[in-house]
């Protein structure tokens, strides 16, 4: 009987080359140069972490809710934190000096973006009706519980009708245009018309006047689409919703002055409130302004590319707080007397064209790196410049450089803490002025670091979003 | 052509919704939003502060309820909008404020150059300097070489240099934008010295850590005459607040109170009585009713009684009559008479 | 044919304000789609003489003319709104006022000045701090942003990991927010002047900024600069020649540390030679504050600290994505020829990183610059603050001072844009 021959197995990697020991001496101790490296770095997280722990938590004073509590600890020889200045204030820092009674409308609001984001944010959890109606649902029930009756009226109307909206999408006006029939675009402009009117009248009989002219304008941008683009999916009216129906609603629920809200001026908004009011319209505006920027700077028509060249270049050219101090000193000066503009509004618009000229050229990059052959595909179907673009070239370009746009945004959330320089108190300002109240003096590093790490959060959140986003398509654009 | 007439149709009706279109005459103009609207400086106790449940307290916000009372015989139909100095004239100019009153002193190119018009002076105010009591400092003449914190923009900035250069004194100037970030950074112990209106030193003085151990020093390098202003070109408008102003002096002259008020109807001294508009309308000269003046006192006091409330020896500030006293007692308040 | 088309096509594209068909004739030979509009729409203008509102360039012109003239009407009312406003309220415009004195001081002037001194000054004055605290900020940035780089791709996973903590926490955090925390949270509580930190009675530390002793030159030290002259004259004679011996011959020479022992060694060997012509100017605590030396100030060190570690972390992501970006058989063909890696860093890997990191690396020194317009908060007497905070509260020339402090930020940006594609040109790939 032969003996077969059997490879003895093999046998396992040096145990000194795996498992813990392995990995340390890879990743740490890889070399004389590496182990020295090793152990300054140490050092130096030992010298670096560890009091700032004490100080953050430990040493720090949590509980009580005046300033002598913080006091006491400090004479006993505690050096640390004194997070109850912090959570005395706390509804300071969210809502600046926002009239108590009237906070529940920046929770309102906030609850309602909230729940219309996550479907918008998460398009590939919430790509079916069902789950989409489920979230709905949820908004919906939450509203109800913290605010009532009326306002889960508004969000049940809110939440579902892109449901109706994407089912009765009309086929009929597009279809008669691609026709060549003009009359079809005539009337559907008259019923888009006669939307506006019959919303503007009614909501005017109702005695809602203030409210009359946005809420018809938002009407008739919903029933232009409605009429004059084919399908539109549910995600993409959810979009159109957020634009159209959500900010006429968050603006008269912030403002007030209708339906017996009281009006609450500008100047009492302040905290993280504020902070994020001018971040997201900042971004809802500069958005679509800088695609316009971008296809202008793209355009062969001389006058609307120097146009445009010139007006990128020299808002990149400027510092923000040059702008700032532009809107806030010099604008007024270009109305005619008598007529105002709100400081808040004047810094939006500051911030928000600012921020398109970047975000333009952004787009600009995408728009390049669009292969020539997907502009000639689409004038060869004859489609018109604004169909070509809308739903040919944008759709890749913007898929494209959302990496590029993502930053612009964080930067933008950042550079949101500038409109302190022109005494608007966003949070930053706030916790300014927290520290300059008597009773409080002296937190200064706890104001700080509490401001701090609110916009870290975000910040970090956007960045790994926008990481995210980069690897599901795939995309290397910088 | 479509969308740029939807751009231009979008563009002019946002503006016309955003933009708030007033008639040319500030008083039609604030008759028909039903408030004045007042620039004020926002944190300066004792001239206007909001307290914590957000009223609005002090001598200039008292002024500016004076100037509501007179017209709509209600003080609460005054509104208070902080405003830097910077953007004080563009405030003023674009209607956002009909009235600036934030201690700002009256000065010759800020009455002529800037576009403001002042109307007169509500307080009379001079620069001085605060210390702390530790370094030892008993004259203004022994700071030489110190670091001195002030506010960007201000006579207080003009003056300090005038003054050290005129004693042949250096110093280290160190300029914030604002007042706030001023007192907290000289609170920190970044100046020896804070310098600003004498007013304006008791006030900051109070929000201090420990306002005990601060001095003001005694020198007073200038005259700070602290006034509401308009913008340039109402004359209507500049005299409704000129007359305010004088209205309230006049009425402790001639020892009318917010508690008297009534009784004094039946005066019989006729300069009362022309003053309360009870047998003389001078309010129509003003585009007012008769009993215009007889509104502010009723509502707002007079000038004393503002004064007392406000900054008088009672309150925080604890700032003396001084030269604020009526000229029958020694001071510098004195009205034209109403006639 | 190509070619037309091409054009043609190109002019279609521009069609910025084009609305309805494209109805050029010619661009129907490639729609072979025959029931496309265009070509139905052809044939029914076939019929009738096309109108001229049809044509694509004649649009577009129209288009342009009215975009020209509702800019230029908006233009024209702003200006003419300017105008009005400026002349009720009987506000003189022009430049004249830049000539007249300007009353106030300033806590940090490079060249002299005083109350006395004009506005012109004033903003020279400005201008100068806005470069100095850009240059310093610059300088340090990249130093440290190379080294964060770096190290972010070391194989060693403790110090990796501590640069990327280091970079997410940093530029997470707004800017204005980390100059605010260093100036009143790290530097403010510092101890007054007369508790200063002192370092051997040379250097001090204090809330007043950090005062530093300064070298006054006698009579005698004329030559030290002379010699630093020669010294670096003689150092680029050096490098080029090594250059041209190492191409012509293979043979390296040491160039660049004998080119640094040079400079370094012959201004001080003058300075010794003539018996060392320099005395320090010591501060010392006086009266409030200290006198002598020179005093950096708060501001300036929270502002250039704060501007450095945020754009760092930037430059640092820049410089790793750069050297990521060098093929790696670049790195490996250089170890198999021997290199060693200091060698292989500097001669193969920098020089191909450099070309993909320049660009975004000037870019990052532009936000720089218009970053340390951040000063305005804690009172660093940048061209912002001094400027269109103080210059204009106290001249009221809003309209003129905004225009030049914008045009003066322009004008940097361009110049430095200028000098950026200057240097992509002159090392660009060739043959890209």
């Amino acid at each position: 009987m032969a003996k077969q021959w059997k490879p003895a197995p093999s046998r396992p990697s040096p145990e000194t080359w795996t498992g813990i020991v392995g990995w340390l001496r890879i990743n740490l101790f890889s070399s004389p140069a590496n182990t020295l490296l090793t152990i300054l770095g140490a050092g130096l997280l030992l010298a670096i972490i560890p009091p700032m722990v004490r100080w953050g938590v430990f040493d720090a004073v949590w509980l009580g809710d005046s300033r002598a509590v913080c006091d006491s600890s400090a004479a006993a020889g505690n050096g640390g934190a004194c997070w109850v200045f912090v959570k005395v204030r706390l509804d300071m820092f969210l809502y600046g000096f926002y009239p108590e009674p009237e906070r529940w409308r920046i929770d309102l609001m906030f609850t309602v973006l909230g729940f219309s984001l996550i479907p918008l944010l998460a398009p590939d959890f919430f790509r079916t009706g069902r789950s989409q109606a489920l979230v709905g649902g949820c908004g919906v029930a939450v509203v109800f519980l913290l605010f009532g009756a009326l306002p889960a009226v508004f969000m049940i109307g809110y939440t579902f009708a892109p449901f109706l909206f994407e089912r009765v999408s009309l086929w009929h006006t597009p279809q008669q245009i691609q026709a060549g029939k003009r009359s079809a675009a005539a009337t559907g402009a008259i019923g888009v018309f006669a939307v506006v009117a019959a919303v503007y009248w009614s909501v005017r009989l109702a005695g809602v006047e203030t409210a009359a002219l946005p809420v018809s304008l938002s009407a008739g941008v919903l029933s232009l689409c409605l009429l004059f683009f084919g399908r539109l999916g549910l995600l993409v009216w959810r979009w159109i919703f957020l634009f159209c129906v959500f900010s006429v609603f968050a603006f008269f629920m912030l403002v007030g002055g209708i339906l017996g809200l009281p009006e609450v001026e500008t100047h009492y908004w302040g905290g993280l409130f504020l902070t994020l009011v001018v971040a997201g319209t900042g971004m809802g505006t500069a958005l679509p302004v800088s695609i316009l920027l971008a296809l202008g700077r793209r355009s062969e028509l001389p006058v609307v590319k120097t146009l445009c060249v010139s007006f990128i270049e020299f808002v990149r050219g400027v510092p923000l707080v040059s702008v700032l101090f532009m809107a806030s000193v010099m604008f007024p000066l270009f109305l005619p007397e008598n007529v105002t503009f709100d400081k808040l509004l004047r810094a939006l618009i500051g911030v928000a064209f600012f921020y398109a000229a970047y975000m333009a050229e952004v787009i600009r990059g995408g728009l390049q790196a669009i292969p020539k052959g997907q502009y000639e595909a689409a004038k060869a179907l004859g489609w018109t410049y604004w169909k070509m673009m809308g739903l040919i070239i944008m759709p890749q370009t913007l898929r494209l450089v959302i990496p590029g746009l993502a930053n612009n945004f964080l930067s933008l959330l950042k550079d949101t803490t500038l409109v302190a320089v022109i005494g608007l108190l966003d949070l930053l300002g706030i916790a300014k002025a927290a520290m300059a109240d008597s009773e409080w003096l002296g937190f200064t590093k706890e104001a700080y670091v509490f401001a701090g790490v609110v916009f870290w959060i975000f910040c970090f959140g956007i960045s790994r979003y926008s990481v995210r986003l980069e690897k599901k398509y795939h995309t290397n654009y910088q | 052509m479509k969308f740029m007439k939807s751009l231009v149709v979008a563009s002019a009706i946002t503006a016309g919704f955003l933009a708030n279109s007033v008639q040319a005459g500030t008083l039609d103009a604030v008759k028909e939003k039903g408030y004045v609207n007042a620039g004020v400086s926002g944190k300066v106790i004792g001239f206007s502060a909001p307290d914590a449940k957000g009223n609005w307290t002090g001598m200039d916000v008292d002024f500016a309820r004076a100037v509501a009372a007179a017209i709509f015989d209600d003080p609460a139909k005054a509104r208070f909008t902080p405003v830097a100095f910077k953007e004080a004239f563009t405030a003023l100019q674009s209607g956002e404020i009909d009235l600036l009153t934030r201690n700002t002193t009256w000065t010759f190119q800020r009455d002529t150059k800037l576009g403001l018009e002042f109307v007169g002076t509500l307080f009379y105010d001079g620069q001085g300097f605060m210390v702390k009591k530790e370094l030892g400092v008993k004259s203004a003449l022994e700071l030489d070489g110190a670091s001195v914190c002030t506010q960007s923009g201000t006579t207080t900035e003009l003056n300090i240099s005038d003054y050290f250069t005129a004693k042949g004194m250096t110093y280290k100037p160190v300029v914030y934008e604002s007042a706030d970030e001023a007192t907290v950074i000289y609170d920190t112990g970044r100046c020896d010295v804070y310098t600003t209106d004498t007013s304006g030193l008791a006030a900051r003085r109070t929000t201090l850590g420990n306002p005990k151990d601060h001095i003001i020093l005694p020198e007073v390098i200038s005259k700070e005459p602290l006034g509401p202003a308009v913008r340039q070109g109402d004359q209507q408008w500049s005299d409704i607040v000129r007359w305010t102003l004088f209205a309230l002096i006049n009425a402790e002259e001639m020892g009318i109170t917010s508690k008297n008020v009534d009784e004094k109807l039946k005066s019989n001294n006729p300069a009362v009585k022309r003053f309360l508009g009870v047998d003389a309308d001078f309010g129509q000269y003003l585009g007012l009713s008769a009993d215009w003046a007889y509104r502010i006192i009723k509502h707002v006091g007079n000038y004393g009684e503002l004064y007392e409330r406000n900054v008088g020896p009672n309150t925080a500030l604890g700032l003396e009559r001084g030269v604020n006293a009526l000229w029958t007692d020694g001071g510098l308040m004195y009205a034209p008479p109403v006639r | 044919m190509q070619g037309l088309i091409d054009r043609k096509q190109s002019l279609y594209c521009s069609l910025f304000f084009g609305f309805g068909v494209i109805t050029d004739r010619k661009s129907t030979n490639f729609c072979t789609a025959t029931d496309s509009m265009a070509d139905r729409y052809d044939r029914e203008t076939d019929k009738t003489k096309r109108s001229m509102l049809n044509d694509t360039r004649v649009r577009g012109w129209v288009a342009q003319a009215l975009v020209l003239a509702v800019i230029a009407c908006v233009a024209g009312y702003a200006v003419y709104n300017v105008g009005q406003n400026l002349h009720k309220a009987g506000i003189t415009t022009g430049f004249g006022f830049l000539n007249d004195p300007s009353g106030f001081d300033i806590s940090q002037t490079l060249v002299s000045y005083s109350g006395e001194s004009t506005y012109a000054r004033a903003l020279l004055v400005g201008l100068l701090n806005t470069m100095l605290v850009s240059v310093l900020g610059i300088i340090f940035a990249t130093i440290l942003g190379f080294f964060l780089g770096v190290i972010r791709l070391s194989p060693n996973w403790l110090v990796s990991k501590m640069a990327e903590a280091y970079t997410e926490i940093v530029r997470n955090v707004p800017l204005l927010l980390q100059i605010l925390f260093w100036y009143l949270a790290i530097l403010a509580p510092l101890p007054g002047p007369r508790q200063a930190l002192n370092f051997n009675n040379w250097i001090y530390l204090c809330n007043r900024g950090m005062q530093i002793p300064r070298p006054v030159t006698e009579a005698g030290f004329g030559g030290v600069p002379i010699a630093f002259a020669i010294a670096v004259i003689f150092s680029i004679i050096l490098v080029r020649w090594a250059r041209l011996r190492q191409q012509k011959t293979g043979i390296r020479f040491p160039a660049y540390p004998v080119s640094f022992g040079v400079v370094v060694m012959l201004p001080l060997v003058v300075l010794l030679a003539a018996g060392v012509p320099v005395h320090w100017d010591v501060p010392a605590l006086h009266g409030f504050n200290f006198r002598g030396g020179i005093t950096i100030l708060p501001e300036l060190i929270a502002l250039w600290l704060s501007l450095t570690l945020y754009s760092a972390t930037f430059i640092g992501e820049y410089v790793r994505s750069g050297i990521m970006a060098v093929d790696k058989g670049q790195r490996e063909a250089t170890f198999a020829l021997g290199y060693s890696p200091w060698l292989t860093y500097r001669l193969v890997i920098i020089p191909q990183a450099m070309r993909v990191v320049t660009p975004p690396l000037i870019s990052q020194y532009l936000t720089l610059i218009k970053n340390s317009s951040l000063a305005v908060v804690i009172g660093y007497p940048d061209l912002v603050h001094v400027f269109a905070g103080t210059a204009l509260n106290q001249s009221g020339q809003a309209v003129e001072i905004i225009t030049i402090t914008m045009a003066v930020y322009l004008t940097l940006s361009i110049t430095i844009s200028l000098f950026m594609n200057w240097y992509n040109k002159k090392f660009a790939l060739r043959g890209f």
